[in-house]
């Protein structure tokens, strides 16, 4: 078997021992490919633990700029005794693997279709380093060394982002760019490079290089949130934190040092949403950042906030399921239910980004709607987009952009007798009148209560009160339609009676798995839904199509769900193409799962075998 | 109760205060508890502290979580904004309100079931935190909306309308918000208006988290022989530890006092709470003696009400967060969106 050439296009995965201090080469070694000019996406792969257990990092490098996993991988990086075997078997023919040569290994354990290259980074941090912390960090340093001498990424590279790396701890940056040199030399003094290249380009442009959390966090602050409340949970904790860090740099007063927010970990996440209910009650625009299992926790008070008309913005980071499920998977299974969190006839508003871009974005869009809408809205992430790193467009802000506090009556309004009653629908949107607290002495106060109220506020279990406040609600989200970010339209180069609608985070591999089936002479045109409730081109895009897709991360076809029930479509009409098993979804898998159903396979059959 | 209507004209002889409002200004729609019950009086002893304070009615926010004494916040202050949350949550919602405004006067209203059983962790949280707000507990000791079921401040051995006997221990909130930080606690008795409204008017003016635990007994289901929240019963084992007086900051101090018979505390505003000591009541600045004097008298049977601790000097969340003293919700684009430049530099930072 011929050893795989490439430049510019594979896959490099990394097995590593949790805890070892592997996340830091690691990551330069994906960004050292990106300062060179070609687009990477990195993956953490790793199991909810603390330390000593398996985790993966894999890399895929893509001069096409191709963000989406790609599946398989061309060379393993195997610093992991316990998962050799299987790590080893994974690689794709052809491929190469990677280890550390210092005890010898029988031959049995390796591949004759795999070139094998060794480095003996055990015996040489020990040679040159006596502390066994010191020794694990620099032997992490020592395999970018080689890799980067085998793959062609050039050595200045990779040392300007050590000296970047520790430019608050100078003194560490020698011994680091010392341990580089000796991978490298070691890697050309005894090994071939390989058929795998890393070439200079211009293809990463303005780009920047950051996760979903930090990107959601800064666009609240941007956004002007001033109060978040949150409980600590995987994939969401670092939005929170994130957001504490954002804030200590850019929201701290200049004259007087004091802070223009406050960030409360709470107990759990029903304190959290109350905390964030109370303030945005008060007007304070007020955020909490959570998963599935948090929200689970938040359902009553997000019912509440819907009925009191509170406006109130959440992020979810997706995961799989309950208690210890999968926390550290990514999935979009929480679609369904946040679309209708709550008891009682429920509805909210979703948001659903692509990447960190759209995350920085529609964290501040997510603040201007709760405020225009009075009501709970989601911003739909998930760990593919939140905690991985990710190359994507650099954030926006218009200078002139006004945040949007929607209808509130001022002091002066209240003065000059504008009428006031809070559930009154007087422009015909189905959005009424609030007032802040202590806003006039003798106007304008009302009380918050539940469903029984009449448009005045006032106490009332009338049946008559009751559906004339339902059906008003019904208008508000009418009009969220028109307020919700739109869906994205990519037509095919010949015209399709194929559609295929998608969301968040499959638009990566969605955009990749397009091009490939264009390639192959198959046309589909693709909507990329980015909010709910629907916009009415996405019924307008499923009755244009004689077949249309809907591409999920999800066992349940939510989102098919929910395009069911807000347009009445026959759901025969929508083909769901499904992934949930914890990994991001693929090209390849969308590839093959849109050419069956254009050959005419059994929806049932494929919904049952579809795993990546 | 009353299901007359209330008139909105008020006699013109009626009196007004610093800020131009009469009492009645300060109530709130007609009360839908039974007639008798303790809450009313509470209700009516807030009317009485508000307008006695020159609050402006407006500036206050009365909040609730679920049960009778958190649907009574309807019932005073009705020039205020209200909001009747979700069972057990009183204390995040004004936790957050408090966060968006700290200019505002918060009173949390809650009940023994809301805030000792579904609402513990929440109480307890929000003691820890010093939240500024005056944490009002109508204690009966039973759930009355739902017809007599215990709450968990039952008392072990106490008896209920139907005849059950209680055998959990009860949870003693004022022991625990003093074992949690409260910079004010007290406890009174909804049938003590001499003693319910000074204490009052202390917790509004005190700085940081007051808890006032307000024995108020349930004429309905807990009113009867073998109840320990029963008017008889309390009155027969209430033991006032001392009285106390209020001072605002603007009032002179006129009258004067032998050494030792009063012990004066400043609050942060410059209000006064004059304590009329007694020969064995405690000091107020002790935390520890407060919780030994607490249990001593409980283990005797007695039930203490009057001022246990008080902090003057206690900071708040606000302070621990280190917040800029404006509001929040009047806080624009100037003061909380960074720009463009400083986006520009991130993103380099990015690359």
């Amino acid at each position: 078997m011929n050893p795989l050439q490439a430049t510019n296009d594979f896959v490099v995965k990394f097995a590593n021992v949790n805890g070892s201090g592997s996340a830091s080469a690691n990551e330069l070694f994906a960004k050292s490919i990106l300062r060179m000019g070609v687009p990477v996406s990195p993956r953490n792969i790793f199991p909810s633990n603390i330390q000593g257990l398996p985790t993966w990092y894999e890399v895929r490098v893509s001069e096409a700029g191709w963000l989406g996993r790609r599946g398989g991988y061309d060379l393993m990086v195997a610093m992991n005794p316990q998962t050799w075997d299987a790590d080893v078997a994974g690689i794709a023919p052809g491929g190469y693997l990677f280890y550390d040569s210092s005890k010898p290994l029988p031959k049995t354990r390796f591949r004759d279709d795999v070139t094998t290259l060794g480095v003996p980074l055990t015996a040489m941090a020990n040679r040159h380093w006596d502390d066994p912390r010191q020794r694990q960090l620099f032997k992490n340093i020592m395999y970018l060394g080689a890799l980067s001498a085998l793959l062609g990424i050039e050595r200045d590279v990779v040392v300007e982002l050590i000296g970047e790396q520790y430019r608050r701890k100078p003194a560490l940056r020698e011994p680091n760019v010392h341990a580089l040199d000796l991978g490298r030399a070691y890697a050309t003094d005894n090994l071939a490079p390989l058929g795998l290249r890393v070439e200079r380009r211009d293809a990463v442009g303005e780009r920047i290089f950051v996760d979903g959390n930090h990107a959601a966090a800064l666009g609240m602050v941007y956004g002007g949130a001033t109060v978040c409340a949150w409980y600590p949970i995987t994939p969401s904790s670092s939005l929170a934190e994130s957001f504490q860090t954002y804030c200590a740099k850019l929201r701290v007063d200049k004259e007087t040092g004091r802070h223009n927010y406050a960030i409360v970990q709470a107990e759990d996440e029903i304190a959290s949403i109350g905390i964030v209910t109370g303030a945005g009650w008060n007007g304070a625009r007020a955020f909490t950042a959570t998963s599935g299992p948090g929200i689970s926790l938040m359902n009553e008070f997000i019912g509440l906030a819907y009925f009191a008309e509170i406006p109130v913005t959440l992020v979810d980071v997706q995961r799989g399921g309950p208690s210890t499920g999968m926390p550290t998977r990514t999935q979009q299974s929480d679609v369904l239910f946040c679309a209708h969190a709550s008891h009682g006839d429920t509805n909210h508003v979703l948001l659903f980004p692509q990447d960190p871009h759209e995350c920085f974005e529609f964290a501040a869009t997510a603040l201007d709607l709760a405020d225009r809408l009075q009501t709970p809205v989601f911003l739909l992430s998930d760990l593919d987009i939140g905690m991985n790193s990710r190359l994507c467009e650099p954030f926006a802000w218009d200078e002139a952009r006004r945040y949007d506090r929607g209808k509130v009556l001022s002091t002066e309004q209240l003065e000059a007798g504008v009428p006031f009653g809070r559930y009154r629908d007087v422009d015909g949107d189905g959005i009424a009148y609030r007032t802040y607290p202590g806003t006039h002495p003798t106007r304008g106060s009302f009380f918050t209560r539940g469903t029984s109220k009449n448009a005045d506020a006032k106490y009332s279990e009338k049946g008559e009160d009751y559906i004339e406040n339902m059906q008003r609600l019904q208008r508000k989200l009418a009009t969220a339609r028109t307020l919700v970010p739109q869906p994205i339209l990519h037509r095919a180069r010949q015209s399709a009676h194929r559609g295929v609608i998608y969301y968040g985070s499959t638009a990566p591999a969605m955009d990749e798995a397009i091009a490939r089936l264009e390639a192959d002479g198959t046309h589909v045109d693709a909507l990329r839904v980015r909010g709910y409730p629907f916009a009415d081109t996405v019924l307008d895009f499923i009755d244009q199509h004689d077949q249309v897709m809907v591409v999920e991360q999800n066992r349940d076809a939510q989102l098919r769900a929910l395009l069911i029930e807000q347009f009445e479509v026959d759901p025969a009409r929508l083909i769901p193409i499904l992934h949930y098993d914890g990994t991001p979804i693929t090209a390849r898998f969308i590839v093959r799962g849109i050419g069956e159903r254009v050959h005419g396979v059994g929806v049932a059959q494929l919904r049952d075998d579809k795993v990546a | 109760m009353t299901y007359l209507p209330k008139p909105k004209l008020h006699h013109p002889s009626l009196q007004r205060n610093r800020v131009g409002f009469t009492r009645r200004d300060y109530e709130g729609a007609i009360s839908t508890m039974c007639a008798g019950c303790g809450h009313d009086s509470i209700s009516a002893a807030i009317i009485q502290a508000c307008w006695e304070l020159d609050i402006q009615p407006h500036r206050v926010a009365k909040i609730s979580g679920i049960g009778c004494s958190s649907k009574t916040p309807t019932y005073f202050l009705s020039a205020s904004h209200g909001f009747n949350a979700v069972h057990g949550r009183m204390p995040s919602v004004l936790t957050g309100a408090n966060l968006a405004n700290r200019e505002l006067l918060y009173l949390g209203v809650s009940g023994d079931g809301d805030s000792a059983s579904i609402g513990i962790g929440q109480f307890v949280h929000a003691i820890r935190r010093g939240v500024d707000m005056v944490y009002i507990v109508e204690n009966n000791g039973v759930y009355g909306l739902t017809k007599g079921q215990f709450s968990a401040t039952a008392d072990q051995g106490s008896k209920s309308k139907k005849g059950a006997i209680n055998t959990d221990s009860p949870v003693d909130m004022v022991g625990m918000a003093l074992q949690l930080g409260a910079s004010f606690v007290a406890r009174s008795f909804s049938g003590d208006k001499a003693q319910l409204v000074p204490l009052l008017k202390a917790a509004m003016r005190h700085k940081g988290a007051a808890f006032l635990d307000v024995l108020s007994p349930c004429v309905t289901f807990n009113n009867h022989e073998g109840s320990t929240k029963s008017y008889d019963y309390v009155r027969e084992h209430n033991h006032a530890l001392c009285r106390m007086d209020f001072i605002p900051h603007h009032a002179e101090i006129t009258a004067e006092y032998a050494p030792g018979e009063v012990h004066e505390v400043t609050q942060h505003d410059g209000s006064v709470l004059r304590l009329h000591k007694l020969p064995e009541s405690h000091d107020s600045a002790d935390r520890v003696g407060a919780m030994n004097y607490l249990h001593a008298c409980q283990a005797r049977g007695e039930i203490v009400t009057g001022l246990l601790y008080v902090d003057p000097d206690a900071g708040d969340l606000h302070a621990h967060l280190d917040t800029t003293p404006a509001a929040f919700n009047t806080l624009g684009e100037a003061e909380l969106c960074p720009g463009t430049a400083a986006l520009e530099a991130i993103n380099a930072g990015l690359r």
